[in-house]
C-alpha cells in the first residue's frame, strides 16, 4: 500500500530493496528452488506410486521410475475403478465424498448468508450480542459434541422412525453445525463492508427482506460466498472423524476413510492406498486452482481480518 | 451511485412514516427469522451437546451412575493418558514454532524472487490436501525399508558411500552371527571374519563351506555351480561354496553337482602368525586362486567386510524415544519419554501447514509501510537487522495470531496419528483427540471417560481462541 502511495522518486528505490539481498541472488534462488522441490517430493511420489506396477512397490523406491520411465502405467486406476459401483470401492467412495460435501457446502453457505444478513442488515436487539456467542463457538472442537449428537440421533430416530446415525444426512448436518460459526464470521465480516444505505434504500422502496436479501446482498457478497464455500468444501472432503463417528454400519463411505481402511488391512497394498490418495487430492487441488484468489483470501478473512 | 440514490431516496418518503412504521414489525420478524436456522443448527448440535458432554463426563461407561469426578482422576492417573498429554505438550512445543518460523522464512524471501507465485503455489498446495493422504504419503517416505522409504533410501545412500555393505550382508540385529554360518572346513575367525581351520601350503587346495546363505542374495550375485579347482604348484586354489544340496539336505562337507559357489567374497591369505599376505576374489562358480605364493603354511580367512551389513534402514515411525527412560517406571516414561514417532509426524505437518503460515505473514508483510524499512536501509541496517528489528516486530501481530491458532490446530490433532503410525506406535504417539475417539467410539466403550477428555481438551482450547478473538477484534477496531 505505502509503496503505492510513496512519491515517485520511492518505486526505484523499492524495487532496489527487493533485490538487495547479501547472498546473491542466484544463491537464494538456488535455496528457494531446492525447498520448493522439497515441498514437492511427497505430492509427486505419491502420484508416481500410483502410476507403478503394484509389485515394485516393495524391491524398488519410486525415485527409480527417473531411470525407467516406462514402468509408467494407468493399470491402477482402471483396476480400482473397473470395480464400478461397488459399495466400499474407490468409485463409490468417491461419489459417496461428492454426496456429503456438495450438500454441506451448499446449507453453511445459504445458511451463513441468511444470518449474516440478520446480524448485519436486521433490526432486532442483541444482535452483537448473538454474533459474538457465535464467534465463541468457533472454540468449541468438534470432539466434544460427538458422543452427544450420536445419542441426539438415536433420540430423533426413536421418535421419528428416521435415525440419521449411520446416513449421509447425519454427517452433513453434523458437519453444517460445525461450519456455520466461521461461515457467519466470515459473511458478516464480508456484510458489514456494505453501506447500510443500499439496503435502507431498498426497503423505502419497499422491497421485502427477502427481496434485499435474494437480489441485492447475495450478489454483493458473491466473492465471501466463494471463499467459504471452498473453504467449507476442502474442510469437508478431507474429513475423517466426523464420518468415522456418523457413518458407522453405513456401506457407503468418503475416500478419506476409504483410505484408513486400507492402511489397517494387512501392508502390501500401497499402490491401492496411492491411487486412492491421488484421487481423494485431485479434487480439492482443481478446487484450488480454479479458485485460488478466494481461497487465499478465506484464510486471511478467517485470521487476520 | 448507488450509495447517492439511497441519500436522496431517503429524504423523500420520510413524510410517510405511518406505512413504514406499520410494516417494520414484519421487518422485524422477517430479518429475525433470517437467523433461526442458523441458531436451531447451533443449539442442537454445538451448544447443547456441550452440556450434554460435561454431564456425560460425571457418568460411568455406560452413563447409567454417576461418579462425581472420578473420570477426571483416571485421566490424570492412567498411564495411557498421560501418555497423550505428554503427546500434545511436545506438538504444542515444536510445532507453532517451526511453523511459524517456516512461513516468516518463506514470506520474507519469495518477496526477493520472480517466480514467487509458483513458489507460494508449491508451498500452499499440501494445505488444500486431506491430512488422512498426506499423512499416508509420508508414512511411505518414513518407511523403514530403503527401496520403499525416501529418508532410508537418502541415509543409506550415504552411509553406503562411507562405509558399504558387503554381497553377504548379516543382521546381527536379527539373531543372525558370521560364525553360525561356518559349515564345513571354516570356523569364526578374528574380528567377525571366517578362517579355515586347516593350514594349507602351495599347490594344494582348500575348500571353505557355508550355510545360511539365502537364495536371493545367490540369485542376485549370479552364483553358478560349485566347481572344485584343481591344484597347481606355486599357487593355493580354493573353493567357498553354499554347503547345502537340496538333494541332500542332511550332508555336510561334501560338494555335490547341485550345491553352488559363492561369488564376489574377498578372502585374504594369512601366514600363521596371522599376518596377511596376499588377498582375491571368488568367481562365480566360487573358486579362487593365490598365485605366487612363497613356501610356507597359511590360513585362508574369509573378510569381515563380506559380511557387513551396512545401513539397513531406521524405524522412523517407531517409539524408541529419545530421551534416556527406559529404566524409569511406565508412568514416568508415559510422561517424559520423547517418541521419535513424534517427530516425523510433525514433519510432515510441518509439510502440510508452511503454506498456511506463509500466506497469512505474505499478506502482513505486504501491508508493512515500506518506507520505515527504507528508512532502516539508509540509516545502515543491514538485511539482517532491518529484518530482526523492524520486519519482526512490525509482523508480530499477524505472528502471534498464527502462533496460537497452530496451538489450538495441535491440540486437536488426531487425522495425521491415526494414519501415519503404524498400529504398534499408535499408543505411544496418542493424543487427547485421538484418545476421545478410541475411548468413545471403538472397542470397549467409556462415554464418562471419552466426555472427561472431551472437556479438558476443550478447557485447553479456549483460552487461546478467546486471546486470539480479542487480538482480532483489538486490530479490526485500530
Amino acid at each position: 500500500m505505502a509503496v503505492v502511495e510513496a512519491p515517485a522518486p520511492a518505486l526505484p528505490s523499492a524495487r532496489r530493496f527487493a533485490f538487495r539481498f547479501r547472498p546473491s541472488r542466484v544463491l537464494l534462488n538456488a535455496v528457494l528452488a531446492a525447498i520448493g522441490l522439497f515441498w514437492l517430493v511427497p505430492t509427486v511420489s505419491i502420484a508416481i506410486i500410483s502410476f507403478r506396477p503394484e509389485g515394485l512397490f516393495q524391491t524398488s523406491g519410486w525415485w527409480m521410475v527417473f531411470s525407467a520411465p516406462a514402468q509408467l502405467t494407468l493399470e491402477n486406476y482402471k483396476s480400482l475403478f473397473s470395480q464400478g459401483l461397488v459399495a466400499g470401492g474407490l468409485l463409490d467412495s468417491l461419489i459417496t465424498s461428492i454426496e456429503i460435501t456438495i450438500p454441506a457446502t451448499f446449507l453453511v453457505t445459504v445458511i451463513s448468508s441468511l444470518a449474516a444478513y440478520s446480524l448485519v442488515f436486521g433490526r432486532w436487539r442483541g444482535r452483537t450480542a448473538a454474533f459474538l456467542v457465535i464467534v465463541g463457538l468457533m472454540v468449541v472442537p468438534i470432539q466434544i459434541a460427538l458422543l452427544p449428537v450420536v445419542q441426539l440421533y438415536r433420540a430423533f430416530g426413536s421418535v421419528t422412525g428416521f435415525n440419521p446415525y449411520g446416513t449421509i444426512e447425519g454427517v452433513v448436518i453434523f458437519h453444517v453445525a460445525f461450519g456455520l460459526p466461521f461461515g457467519i464470521f466470515l459473511m458478516r465480516n464480508f456484510y458489514t463492508g456494505i453501506p447500510n444505505e443500499l439496503v435502507e434504500a431498498g426497503r423505502i422502496d419497499g422491497a421485502g427482506e427477502w427481496l434485499l436479501f435474494r437480489r441485492l446482498i447475495v450478489p454483493l457478497g458473491m466473492p465471501a460466498v466463494a471463499s467459504l464455500a471452498i473453504f467449507q468444501f476442502i474442510w469437508v472432503w478431507n474429513d475423517l472423524l466426523v464420518a468415522l463417528v456418523f457413518l458407522g454400519g453405513y456401506p457407503h463411505f468418503p475416500l478419506t476413510i476409504y483410505l484408513y481402511d486400507q492402511t489397517r488391512t494387512l501392508a502390501a497394498n500401497y499402490w491401492i492406498i496411492a491411487t486412492g490418495a491421488m484421487v481423494s487430492i485431485i479434487v480439492p487441488l482443481i478446487v484450488f486452482f480454479s479458485f485460488q484468489r478466494y481461497f487465499v483470501r478465506g484464510i486471511l478473512a478467517g485470521a487476520v481480518k | 451511485m448507488t450509495v447517492v440514490d439511497a441519500h436522496v431516496g431517503a429524504a423523500v418518503p420520510a413524510t410517510s412514516v405511518l406505512p413504514g412504521e406499520r410494516r417494520s414489525w414484519r421487518r422485524h420478524a422477517w430479518s429475525l427469522a433470517f437467523i433461526v436456522p442458523a441458531a436451531v443448527w447451533l443449539g442442537v448440535v454445538v451448544i447443547y451437546p456441550v452440556f450434554a458432554t460435561i454431564r456425560y463426563s460425571l457418568f460411568d461407561e455406560s452413563d447409567t451412575t454417576f461418579v462425581g469426578l472420578s473420570n477426571y482422576k483416571s485421566l490424570f492417573t492412567t498411564d495411557s493418558l498421560l501418555t497423550a498429554f505428554r503427546n500434545n505438550v511436545i506438538w504444542v512445543i515444536i510445532f507453532p514454532f517451526f511453523v511459524t518460523l517456516f512461513g516468516l522464512i518463506f514470506a520474507v524471501l519469495t518477496e526477493r524472487i520472480k517466480w514467487s507465485t509458483a513458489f507460494k503455489t508449491i508451498i500452499v498446495m499440501p494445505v488444500v490436501f486431506s491430512t488422512t493422504a498426506s499423512a499416508l504419503v509420508w508414512s511411505s517416505i518414513f518407511d523403514i525399508n530403503p527401496h520403499v522409504g525416501a529418508v532410508n533410501a537418502a541415509v543409506q545412500a550415504v552411509s553406503d558411500w562411507f562405509n558399504p555393505p558387503g554381497a553377504y550382508p548379516i543382521s546381527q540385529s536379527a539373531g543372525q552371527s558370521v560364525a553360525s554360518l561356518a559349515s564345513a572346513g571354516v570356523r569364526s575367525g578374528p574380528g567377525g571374519s571366517l578362517v579355515s581351520t586347516a593350514t594349507v601350503t602351495p599347490g594344494h587346495t582348500v575348500k571353505l563351506g557355508l550355510t545360511g546363505i539365502s537364495p536371493t542374495t545367490l540369485q542376485v550375485l549370479g552364483a553358478k555351480r560349485a566347481l572344485v579347482p584343481t591344484a597347481s604348484a606355486g599357487t593355493i586354489t580354493g573353493l567357498v561354496w553354499r554347503d547345502f544340496s537340496p538333494a541332500h539336505p542332511l550332508s555336510r562337507t561334501k560338494v555335490y553337482p547341485d550345491e553352488v559357489g559363492l561369488p564376489d567374497l574377498h578372502l585374504t591369505l594369512t601366514g600363521t602368525n596371522g599376518s596377511s599376505v596376499a588377498s582375491t576374489t571368488s568367481n562365480g562358480n566360487g573358486r579362487f586362486t593365490f598365485t605366487n605364493v612363497p613356501k610356507g603354511t597359511y590360513h585362508v580367512s574369509i573378510d569381515s567386510s563380506n559380511f557387513a551389513s551396512g545401513y539397513t534402514g531406521l524405524f522412523w515411525l517407531g517409539t524408541q524415544s529419545l530421551t534416556p527412560t527406559s529404566s524409569l517406571s511406565q508412568t514416568a516414561q508415559a510422561l517424559l519419554s520423547v517418541p521419535l514417532v513424534d517427530f516425523a509426524m510433525i514433519t510432515a505437518y510441518l509439510w502440510i501447514w508452511s503454506g498456511f503460515a506463509m500466506v497469512l505473514l505474505g499478506a502482513g508483510l505486504a501491508a508493512l509501510d515500506r518506507e520505515v524499512l527504507e528508512a532502516a536501509k539508509i540509516d545502515g541496517a543491514t538485511e539482517w537487522q532491518s529484518f530482526r528489528r523492524v520486519t519482526v516486530p512490525l509482523l508480530a501481530p499477524v505472528i502471534t495470531v498464527i502462533f496460537v491458532t497452530m496451538i489450538i490446530n495441535v491440540l486437536k490433532v488426531f487425522d495425521i496419528i491415526l494414519n501415519m503410525a503404524p498400529g504398534s506406535s499408535q499408543e505411544g504417539a496418542n493424543t487427547l483427540a485421538l484418545a476421545i475417539y478410541n475411548t468413545g467410539f471403538t472397542g470397549g466403550i467409556h462415554t464418562g471417560l471419552a466426555s472427561a477428555i472431551a472437556v479438558i481438551l476443550f478447557v485447553l482450547v479456549v483460552p487461546a481462541m478467546a486471546w486470539n478473538l480479542k487480538k482480532l477484534k483489538g486490530a479490526k477496531n485500530s
